[in-house]
């Protein structure tokens, strides 16, 4: 405190004095982030460096140094493989798939909430609809299981309409994985999804809903020219992370859900990752795999904000 | 909204449209639990042969399944391990979340800049499955009840989301802390975090219900039976389209051991298990439901 802080500075070589003063005086919020920092580098930057054995032949007994480097072989396997064309398929249409059916609904969902006047209803409503979304994924796809297996609820219900026989499990025809799998997603979390819109519309100023009173606008009208410009910034934020996480499935549920059946249509880069790595121990191929579906991903990210930056004025970064 | 606007028979016939259409929504959200839990109290016999809706439990009822699970020893032991898992799991969340979040709200940090480049980086590139497991076998965590905890110690996004929460606490009352001589470190736990309840409440549901439901670490991670979690058992029970287990994928019969049975049994034991997996998140969760919406808004997106 006695000497003036222009003097100290002038002692002290300016570059070296700032970062010491800084630890001197950030010492405790510098010293809670060291086992941040160590996670972090552990978990998340030990498995980045990992990756190199995807250019590797790594064998676990001889160990990351002394396996042999095998450059793209592991890629070139994989391209010219036979299940390229058919995960690359499956990624993309479940994603779709996807985007299709589970992007509008939540907000269609969010304006009918943000429309009700009764707030006991509203909140028993949105109770309710939240609900799925915090069962297991484990439970989700028995109460599935259950629900598709022959005689089950669901099989009975299509047979009821359209005739076919009820003494088949839905999950077992290749046919019908994408409908399943989508249709149950949207179940889940339509509720959930809704929220981040329910908050957006809060933040809608009520004097835009008054002066569209006075000009005789009706509800219909006003949901159009008022709540979905409102909400328009946070559906296309949403809409570039579904973009540009279109190759990321949801590997947990495929898992849960796919057998041999029905690969042909279920089948997904991340689920071949896990069965060739996990199970069958190909280290460096599966690698390999994961990589180049996180290498489209990346682009696909980048891809889509681009686009949307020059379209409108929203975009990550 | 505007109290003062008549309405006209348009506005009417809107509402009744959406009322209905809700309640449709509301039902089919609330339907499939609904069967289920019908389904756990139904006679089994009667079960088996039933197709179609169920609104009550088909008599004669009987809680039969749940006496069968609750005497299991396997799932006692594997809802024991949930319990500490979820309950350590979600201690070291909360500890790592509130530390990370804490530095990167404080504004004058040197080094910031860098630590948040650091963390921004993970958000965007990943080791990937493969990597990632074969490091967690190699620092020797493989069948370990640390596989559980350290693993996922840390979610990035909720400690963004969080930093975002603290940022918003106002700065006077930290400076006149500081100024009353109030260490930094009760100005965080006195101050900082009291403050921020509501967002702490929402990551601290995330966080739990993520360690409840987990179940492909554990069953990748954890070799021995007498380790698995909850929700793993569950799966063998539930799921069994043998692709999904591996070599330990067991099935209904390895798990309840204790009933000799017949296949109505063992349907209406699959709907017990839903029901005692699941109840202890569905009756959490409604009571800090006021908070979603705060708590995704503060996180909400460009934050």
């Amino acid at each position: 405190m006695s000497v003036p802080m222009s003097t100290w500075k002038g002692t002290a070589p300016v570059r070296q004095g700032k970062i010491a003063r800084d630890f001197h005086k950030n010492w405790f919020p510098y010293l809670a982030f060291v086992p941040v920092l160590i996670w972090f580098i552990v978990f998340c930057y030990g498995p980045m460096w990992g990756v190199l054995i995807a250019f590797k032949d790594f064998k676990p007994l001889l160990g990351f140094a002394k396996s042999e480097w095998v450059g793209l072989q592991h890629f070139r396997d994989f391209i010219s493989g036979p299940d390229f064309g058919r995960q690359f398929r499956n990624t993309v249409l479940l994603s779709l798939w996807g985007l299709a059916i589970g992007f509008p609904i939540p907000i269609l969902l969010a304006i009918m909430i943000n429309e009700l006047r009764g707030r006991f209803f509203k909140k028993s409503v949105q109770t309710i609809t939240y609900m799925p979304h915090f069962i297991s994924i484990v439970v989700i796809c028995g109460i599935i299981h259950i629900f598709t297996q022959p005689y089950g609820l669901l099989t009975n219900l299509i047979s009821f309409f359209t005739g076919a026989t009820a003494n088949r499990s839905l999950l077992g025809e290749a046919g019908l994985f994408r409908p399943v799998y989508t249709l149950s997603g949207v179940w889940q979390n339509m509720g959930w999804d809704s929220i981040i819109y329910l908050a957006a519309m809060s933040n809608i100023s009520p004097e835009l809903y008054e002066s569209a009173d006075l000009d005789g606008a009706g509800r219909v009208g006003k949901i159009w020219h008022i709540t979905l410009p409102g909400i328009r910034p946070t559906i296309l934020i949403l809409l570039i992370f579904a973009v540009g996480g279109m190759m990321n499935s949801n590997w947990e549920k495929i898992i849960l859900l796919y057998n041999p059946l029905t690969y042909e249509t279920a089948d997904v880069f991340s689920t071949y990752v896990y069965r060739r790595g996990i199970r069958e121990g190909s280290f460096s191929f599966s690698t390999a795999v994961g990589l180049f579906n996180s290498v489209i991903n990346f682009i696909l990210l980048l891809f889509t904000n681009a686009i949307s930056r020059r379209f409108s004025e929203t975009s990550l970064w | 909204m505007t109290g003062y606007k008549r309405k006209t028979s348009a506005d009417v016939v809107f509402d009744i449209v959406n009322v209905l259409l809700l309640l449709i929504i509301t039902i089919l959200c609330l339907y499939p639990v609904w069967h289920v839990v019908m389904a756990s109290f139904s006679n089994p016999t009667r079960l088996s042969t039933h197709r179609g809706v169920l609104f009550a439990p088909l008599a004669p009822s009987t809680l039969e399944g749940y006496k069968v699970l609750l005497k299991d020893s396997k799932i006692l032991t594997s809802y024991r391990n949930t319990l500490v898992y979820v309950g350590l799991g979600t201690l070291f969340n909360m500890a790592f979340t509130i530390l990370g979040a804490y530095t990167l709200s404080r504004k004058s940090l040197y080094w910031k800049k860098a630590l948040m480049v650091i963390i921004t980086i993970t958000m965007f590139f990943s080791g990937g499955l493969i990597p990632w497991f074969l490091l967690v076998k190699n620092i020797g965590l493989y069948n370990n009840l640390w596989a559980m905890i350290l693993p996922t110690a840390l979610n990035t996004w909720n400690m963004i989301v969080l930093r975002t929460g603290f940022e918003s606490v106002p700065q006077d009352l930290e400076e006149a802390a500081e100024i009353d001589g109030a260490s930094q470190a009760y100005i965080l736990f006195k101050i900082i975090v009291p403050l921020s309840k509501p967002v702490l409440a929402v990551i601290l549901l995330y966080y739990f219900v993520g360690n409840w439901n987990s179940w492909f670490n554990p069953m990748i991670l954890l070799k021995d039976r007498e380790r698995f979690p909850l929700q793993l058992v569950i799966k063998e029970i539930l799921v069994q389209n043998d692709t999904a287990g591996g070599a330990t994928s067991g099935g209904t019969q390895i798990v309840v051991s204790s009933v000799q049975g017949t296949t109505a049994y063992r349907e209406l034991i699959k709907y017990c298990t839903i029901v005692i997996s699941t109840l202890p998140v569905l009756c959490i969760y409604p009571f800090l439901q006021k908070y979603f919406t705060k708590g995704v808004f503060v996180g909400s997106l460009k934050g």
